[in-house]
């Protein structure tokens, strides 16, 4: 279990106990928190599950594997702490994980 | 007017098994989508992807499994209806009206939506300024490449179109190629080629750049980048091209009446029917307790709305239920000769 943090797009925060082994998307999705569309189900292949990650968890997150970036490519506003939320997933190590969404996933 | 009993609108897995479903009990349908192929994810999000939980194919890619769909619903001549998306609906006594965005009009007996996560549009540049310009000097595909003779291109973007625009126009236009990173998704040939290109210059390669505004009256005059660390560049440009890949869109199916629920249409589990009689929706877009998104439980819904539309279409008839193994009916119908 990991308290995740999200910060919506109109300034609301919501902090969730996410279960381990679920993914930081479907954390969102199963608590109706808005802003992440996640189109393709977790598949890695729409980019509509883009969060900001607060920059001090950049380095404890898991590397991103091949084609997260290229699919960020595709993504709302990309930047440097840019990530698929759908390839985060949960474990104790991200308690106190917290996220920025976009104002639009595309 | 296209006169059929049912309307298919989505050409993925689920309104392809559909059609199959609805020729197999005798009824004729037709099919509209977006796309200028059909498949529909497994085609535009992962053709070369392998698939492995299709009932007794232990592995298939996307693009196998559409031609295999397509090969099975070869008997029944179904019409498909490309590049088209679904705009207006309206009834007419016990009949249905639709029109699309091209202008094909449809009478139909009953609606299949099978619309996966809706239809697939270009994903837009973020900034606002872009709108203005959009349709005329600045685009998200390309249909006439003649316009671009002679002037200078600032293309978005570091997939496929991307790169392959950029080596092709650099022939006959001033190309500029702004990418947000060093590295490209496309392949690796065309990213060899891009680079040869820059160093000869014969085209200019911005990377770690992203669209700041883009800047001019009527038609661009030139376009802001802005590099990661915050520094601006102003380039001239006569058009701009974003290629940020599709993104799906519910689009005007949201208008229709039918009870949505976070991009789902809900529907029953006996026959796959909204809350609108005559409607049925199946695949993705729909949403019941204990839906499951994959290919095979969109096979067993459309099966069951097939038989659904079979009422509106011959509100005479019966349906019997048969076996494609046992039914000569059904063996006719697939132009089976023995």
């Amino acid at each position: 279990m990991a308290k995740i943090t999200y910060y919506t797009h109109d300034n609301k925060t919501q902090t969730i106990d996410v279960q381990n082994g679920l993914t930081v998307m479907e954390g969102a999705i199963q608590n109706d928190i808005p802003g992440i569309d996640a189109d393709c189900g977790g598949g890695m292949a729409c980019a509509t599950c883009h969060v900001y990650v607060k920059e001090e968890w950049l380095d404890k997150l898991p590397a991103k594997e091949d084609g997260e970036e290229d699919m960020l490519d595709m993504a709302f506003e990309p930047k440097s702490n840019s990530r698929l939320s759908c390839q985060l997933i949960v474990s104790d190590e991200l308690d106190g994980l917290e996220v920025n969404i976009p104002s639009k996933q595309g | 007017m296209n006169k059929t009993d049912v309307l298919i609108i989505g050409a993925g897995p689920t309104g392809l098994f559909c059609a199959h479903q609805l020729g197999i009990i005798g009824l004729s349908c037709e099919i509209v989508d977006n796309l200028d192929k059909a498949g529909g994810q497994c085609i535009e999000l992962y053709p070369d992807k392998p698939i492995y939980d299709i009932p007794a194919v232990p592995e298939c890619t996307g693009e196998e499994l559409t031609n295999n769909l397509l090969k099975q619903i070869k008997p029944f001549n179904v019409k498909f209806h490309l590049n088209e998306r679904v705009e207006q609906l309206k009834k007419n006594e016990s009949r249905w009206h639709i029109k699309t965005s091209g202008g094909v009009v449809f009478d139909v007996a009953a609606i299949v939506i099978a619309g996966g996560v809706g239809s697939f549009e270009p994903r837009k540049f973020p900034v606002k300024e872009c709108e203005k310009f959009e349709g005329s000097s600045l685009l998200y595909s390309i249909k006439d490449k003649s316009i671009f003779k002679d002037k200078t291109i600032s293309i978005f973007g570091g997939g496929d179109s991307a790169l392959d625009w950029a080596i092709e126009l650099s022939n006959t236009s001033k190309v500029n190629l702004i990418h947000r990173r060093d590295g490209f998704s496309g392949a690796e040939a065309s990213v060899q080629k891009v680079n040869e290109l820059n160093k000869q210059g014969k085209l200019n390669l911005y990377t770690k750049y992203q669209m700041d505004t883009v800047l001019g009256d009527k038609n661009i005059e030139s376009v802001k980048i802005k590099h990661d660390e915050g520094e601006i560049k102003e380039i001239k440009s006569d058009y701009v091209l974003g290629f940020f890949g599709l993104i799906m869109q519910l689009g005007p199916i949201l208008d229709w009446g039918l009870n949505i629920d976070k991009k789902t249409v809900q529907v029953n589990t006996e026959n796959f029917e909204t809350n609108v009689n005559g409607i049925f929706a199946i695949g993705d877009i729909c949403s019941y307790p204990g839906k499951l998104k994959l290919i095979l439980s969109g096979f067993h819904e459309g099966a069951l709305a097939a038989r659904g539309c079979f009422k509106y279409a011959k509100p005479e008839e019966k349906l019997r239920f048969e076996f494609t193994t046992t039914s000569k009916a059904a063996q006719e119908r697939l132009g089976i000769k023995k």
